[in-house]
């Protein structure tokens, strides 16, 4: 396994200064410094980010496409999470 | 067993549902043995050609006739390294690992774009490149943006947002030579002539005689056929050729009100076969090429490796 392309690391791109992270895509790298240089070379070519994480994907726990229903059911049945539950007296604003 | 075999009704159901509802289908998600086998071979046919697609239009980098068109030219091959490293990355999520793609590409196993198996002989071969080949690409990567396989379409986004420079920098140089000497206008009429048809050949064989073209609308994989593609290409390209005052080697080409777009002549699709066979000017002098940067990158990787190893150990240590 010499010829080894290094492993999968997912990129993800701060398009601005207080925005959030957001996955971009994949690059491979044998390792934190080349990962974060051919990130910067494959995806900011045009100036879209201001700062970068590149992780290995092995790192990334992801919840499954089957839970879809039930690992995200609890927050079906709690409407009052929302501000929309609630009825203020007409006339008030800035509530 | 009977259980098993509802089980897998079930999934297909779902499956389907998904798209019907054009939803995306994301990697993790259940889908049919052979729609993961026409897309693994889908994308990376279309990783390959990016990857190959560097070699026509690298030729020309060292010989661009001004700093300007060279610097246009690097970043626009290194722009087609980037979709190929980005579309390699669609396909791996599907679970074949890039050296097994390259290992195809290699032998000759995986396919790439045939359009890039013809030589580029004149500087006017980078306009009409950039201007027909990226342009009938965009038509097609255009429709993918659309695709049912969630990591092709984001990738198509991506590359979409970059091929418009692609195209209109290959117009530029055609009409500047069209509108210079009267040899440069020759020039431009010449690479006209030699890329006009094998960018037509570019959305493939005809409705009829592409039986994997059904199965791909079926699974939205594709969202128009190839003749519709390759007619609205047509229709949108003649005004720009006439625009420069070059002319479309096509004597059947005339306006058909009736369609409202272009008739044109056949296509040779003996030639057509042939290259796609491997027998085109220039399939063997590409992978050769091919393969002897990738060996010749070969210590590079094992550099890599190695370092990666040892600071793996002493942060062990
Ligand atoms: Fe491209
Ligand atoms: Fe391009």
């Amino acid at each position: 396994m010499n010829d080894s392309q290094g492993i999968l690391w997912e990129v993800f791109i701060q398009s601005k200064p207080g925005q959030p992270h957001k996955h971009a895509g994949s690059v491979h790298a044998h390792d934190n410094e080349m990962a974060l240089q051919n990130a910067r070379d494959l995806y900011c070519r045009r100036s879209e980010g201001t700062n970068l994480w590149v992780v290995p994907a092995s790192a990334i726990v992801a919840s499954s496409p089957e839970d879809i229903g039930s690992f995200f059911e609890p927050s079906n049945d709690k409407v009052y999470r929302h501000p929309t539950f609630y009825s203020v007296p007409e006339g008030i604003t800035h509530m | 067993m009977n259980s098993l075999k509802l089980d897998e009704n079930q999934l297909i159901e779902n499956f389907e549902a998904k798209l019907a509802k054009n939803e995306m289908i994301e990697p993790k998600d259940w889908m049919p043995a052979q729609y993961r086998k026409h897309l693994i071979r889908q994308i990376s046919q279309h990783a390959h050609s990016e990857i190959i697609g560097m070699q026509p239009e690298g030729n020309w980098i060292t010989r661009a006739p001004s700093m300007r068109r060279k610097m246009v030219l690097l970043a626009k091959v290194q722009d087609e390294a980037g979709h190929g490293l980005y579309l390699y990355s669609a396909a791996e999520s599907m679970g074949i690992s890039r050296e097994e793609m390259l290992d195809q590409l290699h032998t000759g196993a995986a396919k790439y774009s045939s359009i890039f198996n013809y030589p580029t002989l004149t500087w006017a071969d980078m306009g009409a490149i950039g201007w027909l080949v990226d342009g009938a690409a965009i038509m097609n990567q255009v429709m993918l943006q659309r695709t049912s396989y969630g990591p092709y379409a984001r990738a198509m986004v991506r590359i979409c947002k970059e091929e418009s420079f692609h195209q209109r920098q290959g117009y530029e140089i055609m009409n500047v030579l069209a509108s210079g000497s009267a040899e440069q206008k020759e020039m431009a009429q010449d690479a006209l002539n030699r890329w006009w048809w094998p960018s037509l050949m570019m959305f493939g064989p005809r409705d009829e005689e592409s039986p994997n073209s059904e199965q791909a609308i079926k699974w939205k994989i594709k969202r128009e056929t190839n003749d519709q593609l390759r007619q609205r290409f047509v229709n949108q390209t003649v005004s720009q050729v006439e625009k420069i005052g070059l002319v479309v080697p096509d004597k059947a080409i005339k306006w058909n009100e009736a369609k409202n777009g272009y008739d044109f002549g056949e296509i040779n699709w003996d030639e057509f076969w042939t290259v796609v066979k491997g027998n085109g000017p220039c399939n063997k002098a590409r992978i050769a090429a091919k393969i002897k940067s990738h060996e010749e990158g070969a210590w590079v990787r094992e550099a890599a490796n190695a370092h990666a190893e040892k600071n793996n150990k002493t942060k062990a240590a």
